[in-house]
């Protein structure tokens, strides 16, 4: 471990540990600025309750993976490391849905095939390698809650744009659909903007945004 | 510590256990839940089997798969197994409970399994021709189509069901019949992995609605008529609805089941007028 064991206590909320949490909302997000979990961003975009959903799903799976791993990280052979901690996040999401199955039935159709993809999403296994297997578990889910929330916030601008100017509606998880520009006013539905391709483009827009108000995220060339 | 963990006995003695642990934790995780899930699942399809004759819209918001559970019975008279010559090969009523156990009451007929086990086989081999299509799937009697006989009030609805493949996986839908064999009087769709946002958009209301009332038999009462899913914003027939944007392939995988399955309840009504009011 190349980190150096801190004796005094740390408190809980520390300088350092809120850096986990916001840091990832901006300066180092996952999306935007690692480019992880596009593949996600770009399917699961079409309305905003799948997105939120999926947020929420993904920062989930991410905290408990986060700390079982990092609750090993001292046993792991680092030789069949990725392995392991594949097993781990396959197995967590197998279990979320035999048990969002039997206890809230209606939950798991609307998740249908989200929980699934949830394993594919490279932004776990990048912050299990990269974060939990060298720190203690409760940075570890610090991390996992601060990527969890970075990554649910690029998911969520890109939906509102994207269902917004697509369907022209809004869709709130637990309430109806919201139509915000109703049929007759001139506004017209914009296929282009429910398929993948726009949101490649409005993830683009959000990084260009990003890195004009801060210029320290420009990379030298 | 002692342990080596570059050891090769270290790591495979880790991977057997960590296998073990994970392998147990799933297994028993599954099978104490499996009863809950298959109930679930039970109640969810007597719950579409009542909303394809729209038990859900008379009897407001709170019907839901509990009082799907309760009600079954009052609405659905009799359960009929077919085989695709329209043979009758199991026919019971509201008064035989459904025993998970008879595996001919067509409330267990598992339309999914059938389909994958068998019709997709016969259906990639008998592309390009209906009636090749016809006599194969009338050779495969692995494949039963279950139908619903509902009373609602003085009416009755026959409720049909089908399933086929959409752009990733199966699709499946209720589909009610009015007494007169010619007209929709709802349907239920659902699917199991289309494009969140784009074709499983199948199981919104506004795409279930639509069906109301399309006709599968013209009023001449000998034609009969395909359900067709058009492309959006076109003209639309007795027999036509709106697809879904962004979800064509979804939308034909809609209208090739409906097509397919009504032959054989079509056949039926047509060899049986006692359905036929």
């Amino acid at each position: 471990m190349a980190e150096v064991e801190v004796k005094e206590k740390e408190p809980l909320f520390s300088k350092k540990n809120k850096r986990l949490i916001t840091d990832p909302l901006n300066d180092n997000n996952p999306v935007t600025i690692q480019v992880l979990g596009i593949c996600s961003a770009l399917a699961v975009t079409v309305q905003l309750d799948n997105a939120i959903v999926m947020s929420l799903a993904v920062t989930a799976v991410l905290v408990i993976g986060n700390i079982v791993v990092s609750l090993l990280r001292s046993l792991v052979p680092p030789r069949i490391r990725i392995i392991v901690q594949l097993v781990i996040v396959a197995s967590l999401v197998i279990l979320v849905d035999i048990v969002l199955k039997a206890f809230v039935y209606d939950v798991s159709k609307q998740l249908s095939v989200f929980v699934g993809l949830i394993i594919t999403n490279c932004i776990i296994m990048g912050r299990l390698e990269a974060f939990a297997m060298g720190n203690k578990p409760w940075a570890s889910a610090l991390d996992g809650v601060g990527n969890g929330l970075g990554y649910g916030f690029v998911l969520i601008v890109v939906a509102v744009f994207k269902e917004l100017f697509g369907s022209g509606s809004l869709t709130v998880p637990g309430f109806d659909k919201f139509q915000i520009f109703a049929e007759g006013s001139g506004y017209l539905h914009n296929g282009l903007m429910l398929l993948p391709p726009s949101s490649l483009v409005l993830v683009a827009v959000y990084i260009w945004i990003q890195k004009t108000r801060n210029k320290k995220l420009i990379e030298e060339h | 510590m002692g342990i080596n963990k570059e050891s090769n006995s270290y790591t495979i003695l880790f991977a057997v256990i960590m296998v073990v642990v994970v392998g147990g934790l799933l297994a028993f995780t599954y099978e104490s839940m499996k009863g809950t899930i298959k109930s679930n699942q039970e109640n969810e399809k007597k719950q579409n089997i009542l909303q394809a004759i729209g038990i859900a819209e008379t009897s407001g918001d709170d019907f839901d798969r509990k009082a799907a559970q309760e009600v079954f019975y009052d609405f659905v008279k009799r359960r009929i197994t077919l085989s695709y010559d329209g043979e009758i090969l199991s026919d019971l009523s509201s008064d035989d409970i459904i025993d998970s156990k008879n595996k001919m009451d067509a409330f267990n007929i598992d339309l999914r399994k059938e389909y994958k086990l068998y019709g997709k086989k016969v259906i990639k081999n008998n592309k390009g021709s209906k009636e090749k299509l016809a006599a194969g799937l009338a050779a495969e009697d692995r494949i039963h189509y279950p139908l619903f006989v509902c009373e609602k009030g003085d009416s009755t609805f026959y409720v049909v069901s089908a399933v086929g493949t959409g752009l990733w996986d199966d699709v499946w839908g209720y589909i009610g019949i009015n007494s007169d064999c010619a007209t929709i009087s709802g349907s239920v769709f659902d699917h199991k992995a289309e494009t969140p946002g784009l074709g499983s958009k199948v199981t919104e209301d506004w795409f279930q609605d639509q069906f109301v009332g399309k006709r599968i038999l013209a009023e001449d009462g000998v034609t009969r008529l395909n359900l067709e899913v058009k492309k959006p914003g076109n003209e639309l027939n007795e027999h036509q609805v709106d697809g879904i944007s962004g979800a064509t392939f979804t939308g034909a995988g809609v209208a090739e089941m409906l097509e397919r399955s009504f032959v054989v309840y079509q056949n039926f009504f047509d060899n049986n007028p006692e359905f036929k009011k």
